[in-house]
């Protein structure tokens, strides 16, 4: 899996940076520039998943018409399909499509794409946000002791930690969560996201399962969710967890090494107030790229944890259309996995400007 | 002996070979004073030397069923156990190590000098073609790698090499982000005016004079991302996608011990063991060169 676009520095720094609207300045400006990068990205993933959906080596005519189809059947499907058109045509009328919803109809589930990612996105929102409250809720905490206590062995503790983050593959951590939490010890529940005996009991509103089931009054519905949610949300956390504390650490340092901390100390203000109210106060605002960041990377991150812990969400529905030669749910999921990533890149970049001072 | 260390640390190197083997000893030196830094290139060594010497290193060949031994637990015979196939797995993971390098080493080859033109096309040149060059790095960068990475493999088709090819399409815009910035820092200083007026072109500029300048940060940043390309591949693997069996890659391996993980762990965790070792020490080398070669990032991250 790979964490890694969020993971590094750099990302945070090019995430920064004003781009190619750098001449639109202050809160407005800053963000109609995000939604023009934003849509300007979103029409460059389009470009992709469309350039991918022609260089498969599937003739989507020949799926339709079949191989014995003579010269003149192939010919008239083929101008049925538009596929005679110039591809810049083609793609303008794929973009109208997509934009209208319309992703096409998946070959193995044969309903429309839209409806099923409709259907499956909520159950991957879930964990991915339980993940982020765990990350963030244990990295920032953890990175503020690390630079509190630069080059202590609890520094280097949470520095390894962090590494690991970076170098431990999650569905490998998924395999060993399961043989040891739920086959060893017996306290994680099963793969999947309810009990079987508890599966349709409650109404689906929202499509997440906590909320719904809190919503019916079904305590013993939300306790079996909860149960099958802890171990794949604790392990996706704990990659969001080692960046944010790296990342954390880092702001905290530059900020422990400045003269208004010693000022602080030296009036005497007790050590807690200076940590969290004066040196963390302008930490804040990086911070918020960082877990922005994080989040849209455990959104992608999901997929592979999705797939170890047979969880019905996007991650688990793009695999298995991969295996199934699914072009349409493969592309499609791409889309909206990717269109989600990119707006909280792009909505955690701007609302870093909007309220950090110095860039205004 | 202490003629050639007096020639390695010389201050006033004779010839540019000198010259050059002077900083390498620094940089060597500096590296192995960080013990993280010296476990990294232990790792990384052990690594290269396992892929060149497996027929020497595995004891049992990693292709070919032995059904009477099958999902026997790690002992003196087999130390990390045997798959369902009754194939050694240590011997399996050696012969890994081989797939894991070349995966890494093309995705390197291919996606750095891609990102290093872009960069100093884009940073040297400057205007619109700077401005579309890196609008488009932009776009990629704020995609998702991994599942852009799964999707090219879907429409290329299954296969190690269509892997690999996937992994680097979505691997280059960091390098060029790098190239860019480094290139801004020099573009108007002395030393490219003078070839400029020598009459070189702007192609041998950027090729002889600008981009050997943008290597040192390019390979700090390749190095660090070494375990995210070995996670991503290993990912790809997993999925079915990357190698297919019977070759020995890790990824490919935890896939198939997945079914046996409540009773025979060991079949999906030992090659686990082989990515993270391998993934930590490229983060430990990384990590080491940046500090020495890159001190202005160093501690940022």
């Amino acid at each position: 899996m790979s964490f890694e676009p969020a993971a590094s520095p750099d990302a945070v720094r090019a995430a920064s940076g004003r781009g190619a609207f750098a001449r639109l300045r202050g809160p407005a400006g800053s963000a109609l520039a995000m939604v023009l990068t934003v849509a300007l990205t979103f029409l460059g993933l389009l470009a992709i998943t469309f350039f991918i959906g022609r260089v498969v080596p599937i003739d989507p005519v020949l799926a339709v018409v079949g191989d014995r189809a003579s010269t003149e059947v192939y010919e008239q499907v083929r101008i049925e399909m538009g596929l005679d058109r110039p591809l810049v045509v083609q793609f303008f009328s794929y973009v109208g499509e997509v934009l209208r919803g319309d992703l096409g109809m998946s070959i193995s589930t044969n309903r429309p794409v839209a409806e099923d990612l409709a259907r499956v996105f909520p159950a991957t929102l879930e964990m991915a946000t339980i993940g982020i409250v765990i990350g963030v809720g244990l990295g920032v905490p953890l990175g503020v002791w690390a630079a509190y206590r630069q080059g202590s062995w609890i520094d280097q503790a949470i520095r390894v930690f962090g590494l690991a983050g970076y170098s431990v593959p999650a569905f490998w951590l998924g395999l060993v969560g399961l043989a040891v939490f739920y086959a060893g010890l017996g306290w994680a529940a099963a793969p999947g996201r309810l009990s079987i005996f508890y599966e349709g009991l409650v109404p689906q509103v929202t499509g997440l399962l906590l909320v719904d089931s809190l919503i019916a009054g079904d305590m013993a519905v939300f306790r079996d969710a909860a149960h099958h949610l802890a171990l794949p949300a604790l392990i996706l956390g704990f990659f969001s967890l080692a960046y944010i504390a790296r990342m954390t650490r880092s702001l905290m340092l530059d900020q422990f090494g400045q003269e208004y901390v010693t000022t602080a100390r030296v009036k005497g203000v007790p050590e807690w107030r200076v940590i969290w109210v004066h040196a963390f106060r302008p930490v804040r605002v990086p911070l918020i790229t960082v877990i922005g960041l994080s989040y849209a990377a455990l959104l992608e991150g999901s997929v592979m944890i999705e797939t170890v812990f047979s969880w019905p969400g996007i991650g688990n529905y793009l695999t298995t259309a991969l295996l199934n030669a699914d072009m349409n749910a493969v592309l499609g999921a791409t889309l909206v996995i990717g269109a989600v990533f990119i707006v909280i890149n792009k909505v955690s970049d701007v609302l870093y400007r909007i309220l950090d001072a110095r860039s205004r | 002996m202490a003629g050639a260390i007096d020639w390695l640390t010389a201050d006033s190197p004779a010839s540019r070979l000198q010259a050059r083997a002077v900083r390498i000893w620094a940089i060597g030196g500096a590296l192995m004073r960080n013990p993280l830094a010296a476990l990294g290139i232990a790792i990384v060594l052990v690594l290269i030397v396992t892929a060149a010497f497996a027929p020497w290193i595995a004891p049992y060949p990693p292709i070919g069923q032995d059904l009477g031994n099958r999902l026997l637990p790690p002992s003196a015979m087999h130390w990390m156990g045997t798959d369902e196939l009754g194939r050694d797995i240590f011997s399996r993971v050696v012969y890994g190590a081989r797939i894991t390098l070349l995966i890494v080493i093309l995705v390197a080859v291919i996606a750095a000098p891609v990102g290093l033109i872009v960069g100093a096309v884009s940073g040297y040149f400057g205007g619109w073609i700077d401005r579309v060059l890196m609008g488009l790095t932009d776009m990629f960068l704020s995609m998702p790698k991994l599942i852009l990475a799964l999707a090219f493999v879907a429409a290329l088709g299954p296969g190690i090499e269509n892997a690999i090819i996937a992994i680097a399409i979505t691997a280059w815009p960091p390098y060029a982000r790098i190239a860019r910035a480094e290139t801004l820092t020099f573009r108007n200083s002395e030393f490219i005016d003078a070839v400029r007026l020598q009459g070189a072109s702007s192609g041998r500029i950027i090729v002889r004079h600008v981009l050997p300048l943008c290597v040192s940060s390019t390979i700090v940043r390749v190095t660090l991302d070494m375990a995210g390309i070995i996670l991503i591949a290993a990912g790809l693997g997993f999925l079915g996608l990357g190698a297919q069996p019977p070759l020995p890659e890790w990824g490919a391996m935890i896939s198939r011990g997945r079914s046996f993980i409540l009773d025979q762990w060991w079949v999906a965790t030992m090659p686990g063991f082989a990515i993270i070792v391998v993934s930590l020490g490229f983060c430990f080398l990384g990590d080491g060169l940046r500090d020495v070669l890159d001190p202005k990032q160093g501690g940022k991250s």
